[in-house]
């Protein structure tokens, strides 16, 4: 009788105001049967933080096309370990020059980035597996 | 003690987060988890927000937010948006609405899918509920999905309902149409810097001539309210005291959470009754050969469920 059910917070931290991508995710996950809590714009990694542990989400998924993803991205992490919510899984997309992509990955501030042109199929698929296998596990 | 339970009692909103989404999964431990909470719940407020959608419940929530953490009431609201019944999936953005309160640490918004149930709350909202009157929230507030046919369930479940209309819509008649008026203890006109306002609240008042509500003694009032500016919130808040003493002092109250406790019951009993004869049925030979016939129309459904209704 179990279900489980995959829940996504999807954020736009900072004053970036480039909502296209985060909403076209948004519809993308919903379609791909998962709950997503969007709260919109000008979020501050506080808000992002305390919001993913009241709706206990699964993930974070943070849209950044403003350049500002080195700070934000560490910051929400460092949240997550104070709050002692690193379960949950912390994710991204949005414009972001390769070489941070690998820099963010490697020092483990985000689990995985999705830069333009990623295919959202691709980007559901990738979410679904990590969960579950992080369920097994 | 159920670790998430006693963690939950000393204050801990992780707890109180985890135990929603055990809940709302049908967990194995939901069982033990909500029989451990309920010694510790009937205590807080249950204030319903229902309407169509747009009308600004979510709005709403927020000014009535602030405005009780003015008294330093501690809030919990839970916030419940369609699912999508094609892929199971939902977008839940009420929360967009009440940003102000995300670092407050008096206020513990949860957002909640319907996941397939149908009258305008999700199946385990009644569960959340309890979940966070137990963790001590004096007053909570709920936000129906809106769809205005359905919205029944609010009417079980909340100790005092708002329905939201907004000027200059077809939503008095829809009201009257959809059979909510019944489910109205203070009717609110929002938006009501919008033209219109004192139209859409006569027209309410002449549908109130016409009969109202549960109780012939309460009439529910009309509150007009903006959310932008705030106009009508204190006088909106001071209709639910005035609702919430009259509900009390007149044991409609009493009443309601009674009907509320045994609607609960039964709900689980016939729960255990319909998984329990259907694990049976689906066991017994018998029954697969009765439904063997009926599907060759050698026999009919309501043969096999009188067989069925005999046998068990
Ligand atoms: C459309 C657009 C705008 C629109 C935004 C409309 C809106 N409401 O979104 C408008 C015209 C308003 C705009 C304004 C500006 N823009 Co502009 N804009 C773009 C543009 C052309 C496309 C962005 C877009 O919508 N793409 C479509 C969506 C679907 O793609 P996406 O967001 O990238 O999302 C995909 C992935 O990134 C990923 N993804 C994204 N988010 C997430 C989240 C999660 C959880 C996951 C899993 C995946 C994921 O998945 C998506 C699907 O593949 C980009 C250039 C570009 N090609 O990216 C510039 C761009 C982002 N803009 C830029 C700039 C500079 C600006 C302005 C500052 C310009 C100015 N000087 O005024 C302003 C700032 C506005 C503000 N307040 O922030 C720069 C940013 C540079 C930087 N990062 O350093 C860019 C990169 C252009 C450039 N090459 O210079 N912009
Ligand atoms: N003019 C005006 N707009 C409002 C008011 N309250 C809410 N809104 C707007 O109505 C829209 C829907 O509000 P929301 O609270 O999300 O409605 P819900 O779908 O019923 O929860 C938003 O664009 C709000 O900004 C109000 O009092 N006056
Ligand atoms: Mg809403």
């Amino acid at each position: 009788m179990e279900e489980c059910k995959i829940r996504v917070l999807v954020a736009k931290p900072g004053l970036d105001g480039h909502d296209r991508g985060a909403k076209v995710i948004a519809r993308a996950l919903r379609d791909g049967g998962m709950e997503v809590i969007y709260t919109g714009l000008h979020q501050t990694p506080e808000q992002v933080v305390e919001a993913a542990i009241q709706e206990d989400v699964d993930v974070i998924g943070l849209s950044i096309l403003s350049g500002a993803h080195m700070t934000i991205f560490p910051r929400v992490k460092q949240l997550l370990l104070e709050n002692g919510a690193d379960n949950i899984m912390l994710i991204g997309g949005g414009t972001m020059p390769e070489e941070d992509v690998q820099a963010l990955i490697l020092s483990g501030d985000a689990k995985a980035l999705f830069t333009p042109g990623t295919s959202t199929e691709d980007i559901i698929t990738w979410i679904r597996q990590s969960v579950y296998s992080g369920e097994s596990a | 003690m159920h670790e998430l339970v006693s963690r939950l009692l000393e204050g801990d909103r992780r707890a109180a987060a985890r135990i929603i989404t055990l809940v709302e999964n049908n967990g194995q431990e939901k069982e033990q988890l909500l029989s451990e909470l309920f010694p510790h719940t009937g205590k807080a407020f249950v204030l319903g927000v229902t309407g169509s959608p747009g009308a600004g419940k979510s709005s709403l929530v927020d000014s009535l937010v602030t405005h009780y953490r003015q008294q330093s009431l501690t809030i919990g609201v839970i916030a419940v948006d369609p699912t999508s019944p094609f892929t199971g999936g939902a977008i839940l953005g009420d929360r967009i609405r009440m940003q102000d309160h995300a670092l407050d640490r008096g206020v513990f918004i949860r957002s909640m899918g319907t996941r397939g149930s149908l009258g305008g709350l999700a199946r385990a909202t009644k569960e959340a509920i309890k979940v966070l009157d137990a963790y001590g929230r004096d007053i909570i507030l709920v936000e129906t999905v809106g769809v205005g046919q359905s919205e029944l369930d609010i009417m079980a479940t909340a100790d005092t309902t708002l329905v939201v209309l907004n000027p200059g819509t077809g939503d008095g008649i829809q009201t009257i149409k959809a059979g909510i008026m019944e489910i109205a203890d203070i009717f609110v006109v929002n938006k009501c810097d919008r033209d219109g306002a004192d139209k859409m609240a006569a027209e309410v008042e002449s549908m109130l001539d016409l009969g109202h509500g549960q109780n012939p003694y309460w009439r529910p009032p009309v509150k007009k309210t903006s959310t932008i500016d705030g106009r009508g919130i204190p006088e909106l808040v001071g209709a639910i005291i005035e609702h919430r003493e009259f509900a009390t002092a007149s044991g409609d109250f009493a009443e309601r959470r009674g009907q509320q406790l045994k609607a609960e019951v039964s709900e689980i009993v016939e729960d255990y009754l319909k998984k329990m004869l259907w694990s049976k049925v689906g066991a017994n030979a018998e029954m697969a050969q009765l439904l063997k016939d009926a599907s060759e129309r050698k026999s009919d459904p309501y043969t096999i469920a009188r067989r069925i209704l005999e046998v068990f």
